[in-house]
């Protein structure tokens, strides 16, 4: 074990902090402002082309899909000095590298890596994901939107929804039905669909943060080119499978939220002192710092894995599952520090104003790519080998069920 | 960058994990509670004579000279084990001070004597409920003669030696005092752990000398801050062995046609306590690894590593008796040696609001100024 850089790996993040330190500073979004979502994807565009430019975007595809052809490490070492600076680093960026690349590159013909891995890499393409519908969300395989061939084409009708930036995006990853007769998770078939296909209609979803960069996404004969089919048909679930792998190893890596509460708590009058010169709230905000460092050395460990060629399977899924609820946690202990000024804060006060945000939102982190409850199930099967649900349509035709 | 263990170190985990299933089951410690003893002597010796107990003492003391991530190891498997051993009394605490405090002669004199498992050692640091941090220390020592009680002092019952931390001078320090003589009284107390003894040491002007000089405030703090990466590693070991016996009971146990493990809510509860372990785990690793490569780092990481390690075995204490049902308040399963051990764990070596206070006094955040 040996959590220092090699000299190898020394190198790399003297070279990237020093590309960094010419070419971020001028992206880094401002402190306190919310960006209108153009603008904010706008920047990240550029970000993205910089990035390009730069040889930094996609650390670990190989040179031939565009990307620098380098190690898991080094790709943790880039985003640790990346992360240093504040960045338009959104939806609109990660599903097309964490995502589209990945599905595409796994199960994609060479004409569509050429078509697409190299765009996405320069931020010239940008994606978002058609997954869940009204009645498959957690139960992704029940999906019911339709795709009916018709010669060299496909004919797509249904609806999604929780598509993240789809009215702003270039492309989508979507998946469909494709055989209704067979058992739920064999007749699906995955597709890249251009979002601004006739058919095509996004409605904006009124979000409880007062944001609205989910969607609804409804599909009405739209006609696909079956050279944007991505797979075999019927290969849809397993194309999914790469999808989620991807989401799950990227997601719990955010910055380091409860030091900023650290400082709020400590920026709050109470009598002679300050809120954290109570006990009660010491323990609670120390218990929630230990388990962020561990949240990031057990990360450290699945990349140790994958940069193995291990495969850290339902483990992943731990990153997640901690992550989540012990940040809802923690931003709710702001709200205890600084007592009755955190509900109606000063409108300069950036930190609490934050905080409202990122309280809100830390529910869908519960939620969103993989659920609480549906990551113990798999914890629960896939580590520890417990059997599996009980489930009411296995092996049942979907148009059966 | 490498965040897992090396190949020699699965390979000691590996060894030990095999020896102590073998020897240390639950039957043999049952026995060993039946019998009324304090330790399992033969076990220890065996350890002794496979290098075990010297994993961290230098080379030049009789010991391996390996890291503390190799101790880790250990304390893991110990954990898991629920091993009846004086290990973390006489080799995470008192040896390891030895070597922090200890004069040449010192060194040359007990450590080899502590590797070899001859001499069983403790640190005798608490005086009641006052504890041990400042005026709690009201035991008295000259220099050469040592007065007073400190209880309870771990394995206090078995140790030959002892290393008390006395009043000297106005200012906590250290005296070296061998147990067994005429100053020395001993009273064991109920111990809640019944295999781990605890013991009130009285002295009445008992022979003993200085280990280091001044202050010893900053040298006991910086040995909590090292014993606490060890505890975490003992505790994550023994919470994994909660989580598989709790999961193989619900395996194999049927109820309303089904196997209990088939539930939801014992498949969840499981789950989270497989991210708990993992969770302290990987603080332990980080905290061994920075206990001897990134000394700067020690204090937080031992810290955060003692608070997840907490936090998974309570978990794992508990929830393995809940999901035992009705059996797992009998003697005859194994659930309450794991329940025992883990409050003893737990308040053994400071709370949880002084480990808490030590990870926040290392927030660089919290230098700067106030805003």
């Amino acid at each position: 074990m040996d959590f220092n850089d090699t000299p190898e790996e020394a190198a790399f993040r003297a070279e990237a902090s020093a590309w960094l330190a010419e070419h971020a500073p001028r992206h880094v979004l401002p402190e306190g402002v919310r960006l209108d979502d153009e603008e904010e994807m706008r920047r990240g565009r550029a970000w993205q082309r910089e990035l390009y430019d730069g040889g930094y975007a996609g650390i670990t595809l190989p040179k031939s899909l565009g990307g620098r052809g380098g190690t898991v490490i080094e790709a943790v070492v880039f985003a640790e000095e990346e992360g240093k600076y504040t960045l338009p680093k959104g939806a609109y960026v990660t599903i097309g590298l964490g995502m589209a690349l990945p599905v595409i590159a796994k199960h994609g013909t060479p004409e569509q890596i050429a078509q697409f891995a190299e765009a996405t890499l320069k931020g010239e393409l940008t994606w978002c994901q058609l997954f869940s519908e009204p009645s498959a969300g957690s139960d992704l395989a029940n999906l019911r939107t339709r795709a009916v061939r018709e010669g060299d084409e496909w004919v797509v009708n249904g609806q999604k929804v929780w598509s993240s930036w789809a009215h702003l995006t270039d492309w989508g990853i979507l998946v469909t039905r494709t055989d209704p007769t067979v058992p739920k998770h064999k007749g699906l078939t995955f597709f890249v669909v251009k979002m601004d296909t006739p058919g095509i209609e996004v409605r904006p979803i009124r979000q409880i943060s007062g944001a609205s960069d989910f969607n609804e996404t409804f599909l009405t004969d739209v006609r696909i080119p079956d050279a944007n089919r991505i797979g075999a048909e019927g290969e849809g679930w397993a194309c999914c499978m790469t999808v989620l792998m991807g989401e799950r190893l990227g997601s719990g890596s955010h910055r380091g939220a409860v030091e900023e509460i650290l400082r709020i708590a400590r920026d709050t009058p109470r009598g002679a002192g300050n809120a954290l010169d109570s006990d009660a709230l010491r323990l609670q905000l120390a218990q929630a710092l230990a388990e962020q460092q561990a949240e990031k050395h057990f990360q450290a460990r699945l990349r140790t894995m994958v940069s193995r060629g291990e495969n850290p399977g339902a483990l992943a899924g731990m990153v997640k599952l901690a992550y989540a609820s012990r940040n809802q946690k923690t931003l709710g202990l702001a709200f205890e520090a600084r007592g009755m000024d955190a509900i109606a804060p000063s409108p300069d006060d950036a930190a609490m104003l934050d905080t409202h945000y990122e309280y809100i939102w830390a529910s869908v982190m519960r939620i969103a790519g993989g659920a609480d409850e549906v990551l113990r199930n798999q914890i629960a099967e896939r580590v520890l080998g417990m059997p599996g649900e009980m489930r009411a349509d296995k092996g049942v035709p979907f148009n059966k069920l | 960058m490498n965040f897992d263990l090396s190949d020699e170190q699965k390979m000691l985990a590996e060894q030990a994990r095999g020896l102590l299933s073998e020897r240390s089951t639950p039957d043999r410690l049952r026995e060993l509670i039946d019998s009324g003893a304090e330790w399992d002597e033969p076990l220890w010796r065996e350890l002794a004579e496979l290098g075990f107990l010297g994993v961290i003492v230098p080379e030049a003391y009789g010991g391996l000279g390996l890291s503390e991530l190799d101790l880790g190891v250990l304390s893991e498997e110990l954990g898991r084990a629920n091993a009846a051993l004086p290990f973390f009394s006489s080799i995470v605490l008192a040896a390891d001070l030895i070597r922090l405090a200890g004069s040449e002669a010192q060194k040359e004199k007990w450590l080899p004597r502590l590797a070899s498992g001859e001499t069983v050692a403790t640190f005798a640091y608490c005086e009641g409920a006052a504890g041990w941090a400042g005026d709690a220390v009201q035991c008295a020592f000259d220099g050469a003669a040592l007065s007073g009680a400190k209880r309870p002092v771990a394995d206090g019952g078995i140790a030959g030696l002892a290393v008390v931390l006395a009043r000297r001078g106005g200012v906590p320090a250290l005296a070296l005092v061998e147990l067994d003589q005429p100053g020395v009284r001993r009273e064991k107390l109920p111990s809640f752990d019944q295999l781990r003894a605890h013991y009130a040491l009285r002295f009445d002007g008992a022979k003993a000398e200085p280990l280091g000089e001044g202050d010893a405030t900053p040298i006991v703090a910086h040995l909590f801050d090292r014993a606490a990466v060890q505890a975490a590693f003992e505790a994550v070991g023994g919470s994994d062995a909660c989580l598989h016996m709790a999961r193989d009971y619900a395996m194999e146990r049927q109820i309303f046609g089904r196997a209990l493990s088939s539930f939801q809510a014992i498949k969840h509860k499981l789950a989270d306590l497989a991210v708990a372990i993992e969770m302290g785990r990987s603080n332990a690793y980080y905290a061994g690894w920075a206990a001897g490569s990134a000394p700067e780092e020690l204090p937080a990481a031992a810290a955060a590593a003692r608070l997840t390690g907490l936090t998974a075995f309570e978990m794992g204490a508990r929830e393995n008796l809940q999901v035992h049902g009705g059996i797992g308040y009998t003697f005859e399963a194994d659930c309450h040696f794991y329940y025992r051990r883990e409050r003893t764990l737990a308040v053994s070596l400071e709370s949880r609001q002084y480990w808490a206070d030590r990870l926040l006094a290392h927030v660089p955040e919290l230098d700067e100024e106030a805003a």
